[in-house]
């Protein structure tokens, strides 16, 4: 059984790149669990064709405890098999969302949730902001950590945060960083640009998704794209994203760029200003307030 | 009069002097209590079913529940192991709770260390806590082994112990080969027995050794029981059978080793070696079931070992354990053990008139329940409240076949994940005979007038009784002498005035 785990900004597309990927996975006999770590909950609706998955975490403060929860009641089976279990979390604004994961995932665990599989997804969101999100990397869980990204600058920044968690257990633990996935936001030079980012974090970038409507048309319907339109150029995208994956031999233990040096990046392809622009933008500015003095 | 250094007035009778009677009464004046007799009216009303009712409805807050938290349950467990220091992640606080906890119980000092958690730790993560606690323990108390758990701060900002220990290791805060097993234990989940569980098991993974030729031995796992004379009664019973034996892990010189004038840090008697073999034993038999589930999984399935769980109390308990080691092993009941059987039985018949068909109500952790119970019955006592905070489907079921296997056991209702002041209630609505459980029940003793026999854990308010084992043959013995002479105590109490009360005039009544 490999374990797997997405992360990356908020935003950037992780449940729908992990949910396409893992489709294609099933397309070929994979056996699939996804486990969502976020308290939105949206991360197996694609596979579910609902709108949202009972939450292990909904379910225990309606019982007044985990220990009252069958496993079957919180984990449902969907588009080819896949197994979906979502951890759920607090309210925005109270509790510990990072506490829910540790307690959703000891649930699975203690439960069996995690026998007969070949392939188990984590989609944990945005940024590793506590030690409960790194829960999913800890030894003797995810191995492979695949971060979403694109070409626009705070997708990047988080990126080599994320990798900054990585670094923090790899050297304790067994975890790696099987690569960037890129999807795409159309930014110029996106491609040269993940590839360079990827080059200084010491891994690849192992596809590039092309943007394409056809995965807004998909989720529209919940459905991933591989379900929706099977013969369209962007489902052959995510199949090959799934054979890179289920190939994929390059992992590494990741290293993380300084700010200077990841701004310097952003610098050198145009998405940031550097100094001297940033000093005259300024000076420009102090000119014209000194001039209506 | 305030204190006199030669005569230091202790408090029972200090606050008897006219000043502070003076000063209580100012109190109640200032915090304008309600009226003596709205305060009786409202304490009546507690005894009621109507109150009862609204009582057992509660849902949102739990008032003295009959358990403690997982690490109190893993430093007991990890205290039994040779020259272990406990080390728990997490603030001092807790630590020193635990390390009261069972100063109060044993009347002996108990040795256990703390990461020192702050705010700081808890905004940035305990890893330097715990790298400079390791280096420190290992420094100044030269541990064989560390074994670490955690308390609820280190749980919630999701530390993750394998991580943090590896790091302490690579970065040089004690040498690699030092085993240093960890267990996740939250206070907020479980209880004290699950802590002793997931460090049992957690102690048995980390040392485990190479799989191999049988030892010939049998493993004994005696689980979170505050009787640490019940290790050495089973010392004795495996030494007269002649059964090669491992205990996982015996902890009873911590809890009770003399004075001799050179403090000794370490005494658990278990040592590494023999727990690294641990895996080559021809069977494992737990005393308890509830606080071995985890650890007896783990044997069975990592280890293919056998395991079984045998409950050596009362007279048909202690039975069928020795009969079991012996078929185990071949090995004959020796004569001895039969005689002190013998002696038990005796004993019981002695006092089973005054205890036959007395109504008690229980409370404890599920397995001291079940094997108190198994004993009771034995005695023609009736059990009606069972009052188990810590509770699981399996225990219930487990109690209520065996109530069902005695005419006597037919009144009970088992009350899972229930508290003392739910107990309360049932002792004022239903009342009984007797109250069996740990120092706390002083207060339902002192509201309902109850007569309480303590056994459990912890038991602060009375001296040595864990200097006695409940397990056994012996055991059985000493379990009468406390539930008889209780009883007999209260009937003193009951006919104490002369012609009044005491009618016969007899010694003995």
């Amino acid at each position: 059984m490999r374990q797997i785990a997405f992360y990356g900004k908020g935003g950037i597309g992780k449940s729908t790149t992990c949910q396409n990927v893992m489709a294609a996975l099933a397309e070929l006999d994979q056996r699939i669990m996804i486990v969502g770590c976020d308290p939105k909950a949206d991360a197996t609706r694609l596979i579910l064709h609902s709108k949202a998955q009972k939450t292990i975490l909904h379910l225990a403060a309606e019982r007044g405890s985990v220990e009252d929860l069958e496993l079957e009641e919180v984990m449902l089976t969907g588009y080819r098999g896949i197994r979906c279990v979502e951890s759920g979390g607090p309210e925005p604004g109270v509790g510990c969302a990072g506490r829910g994961i540790i307690t959703a995932i000891n649930f699975l665990e203690e439960n069996g949730a995690y026998e007969d599989l070949d392939f188990v997804a984590y989609d944990v969101l945005g940024d590793v902001v506590c030690g409960g999100f790194a829960m999913p990397i800890r030894e003797g869980k995810a191995q492979e950590i695949y971060i979403v990204v694109s070409g626009e600058m705070m997708a990047m920044y988080a990126a080599n945060n994320i990798a900054r968690g990585i670094l923090k257990y790899a050297h304790s633990g067994g975890v790696r960083l099987g690569g960037l996935i890129c999807n795409s936001r159309k930014v110029d030079r996106e491609v040269e640009l993940i590839e360079n980012l990827a080059k200084r974090l010491n891994t690849q970038m192992i596809h590039f998704v092309p943007r394409d409507n056809v995965v807004q048309h998909a989720e529209l319907r919940r459905m991933t794209v591989n379900e929706y339109a099977p013969d369209s150029k962007q489902a052959e995208e995510y199949r090959i994203l799934a054979r890179k994956i289920l190939n994929n031999t390059h992992l590494t233990i990741p290293t993380p760029l300084a700010m200077e040096d990841l701004e310097a990046l952003l610098v050198e392809y145009g998405i940031l200003d550097d100094e001297k622009e940033y000093e005259r933008a300024t000076a420009a500015d102090a000119a014209k307030s000194l001039a209506s003095v | 009069m305030s204190q006199n250094v030669n005569a230091i007035q202790d408090h029972v009778q200090l606050f008897h002097q006219p000043e502070y009677q003076e000063l209580f009464e100012r109190k109640r004046q200032f915090e304008a209590c309600p009226s003596p007799e709205e305060v009786q009216r409202v304490a009546e009303w507690t005894k009621t079913w109507d109150y009862r009712e609204k009582n057992f409805a509660r849902e949102a807050i739990t008032i003295n529940p009959a358990k403690a938290c997982q690490p109190l349950g893993a430093i007991f467990a990890a205290a039994g192991f040779e020259q272990t220091l406990p080390f728990v992640h997490g603030s001092q606080g807790c630590v020193a709770y635990f390390r009261t906890h069972l100063t109060r119980n044993y009347k002996e000092p108990f040795a256990a260390v703390s990461t020192s958690m702050t705010e700081d730790a808890a905004v940035f993560g305990g890893l330097q806590n715990m790298i400079e606690g390791l280096m420190n323990a290992y420094a100044l108390y030269k541990p064989k082994m560390i074994a670490v758990c955690t308390t609820c701060m280190a749980e919630v900002i999701g530390d993750d112990l394998g991580a943090f220990i590896t790091t302490a290791k690579n970065e040089g805060a004690l040498p690699a080969d030092v085993p240093v097993p960890y267990a996740h234990t939250p206070s907020f989940v479980g209880s004290h027995i699950d802590g002793y569980d997931n460090m049992l098991k957690a102690i048995l993974q980390t040392l485990e050794g190479k799989k191999g030729d049988s030892t010939g031995k049998l493993n004994f796992i005696p689980g979170f029981d505050p009787y640490i004379a019940n290790i050495r009664e089973l010392r004795r019973m495996l030494t007269l059978m002649d059964i090669p034996h491992t205990i996982l892990a015996d902890n009873s010189d911590t809890f009770d080793s003399p004075n001799t004038g050179h403090y000794v840090l370490y005494h658990g008697r278990t040592t590494l070696q023999e727990t690294a073999q641990a895996i080559n034993a021809e069977a494992t038999v737990a005393l308890q079931a509830y606080s071995t589930e985890k650890t007896r999984d783990f044997i069975q399935t990592v280890w293919q070992q056998p395991t079984c769980v045998l409950r050596p109390f009362g007279i048909q308990g202690t039975d069928a354990f020795l009969m079991k080691l012996s078929k185990l092993t071949g090995k004959p009941i020796p004569p001895e053990l039969e005689v002190e059987r013998g002696r038990a039985v005796d004993a019981m018949t002695d006092s089973q008139a005054w205890l036959h068909g007395k109504r008690f109500a229980i409370y404890g952790d599920p397995d001291l329940v079940l094997s108190l119970l198994a004993f009771t019955l034995e005695m023609g006592m009736e059990p009606v409240h069972i009052v188990v905070t810590n509770s699981n489907e399996a225990f219930e079921q487990e109690a209520k076949e065996l109530l069902a296997r005695y005419p006597n056991g037919g009144e009970a209702t088992v009350w899972g994940g229930k508290d003392l002041w739910h107990l309360r209630s049932l002792l004022f609505t239903e009342p009984v005979d007797l109250l069996i459980g740990n120092s706390y029940g002083k207060y339902l003793w002192r509201d309902t007038k109850t007569p309480l026999v303590r056994i459990g854990y912890p038991i602060f308010d009375r001296h040595h009784l864990h200097r006695y084992p409940t397990l056994g043959y012996q055991g059985a013995i000493n379990l009468l002498n406390w539930l008889v002479n209780t009883v007999l105590d209260e009937l003193d109490r009951q006919t104490i005035l002369p012609a009044k009360t005491d009618f016969s005039f007899d010694l003995i009544r």
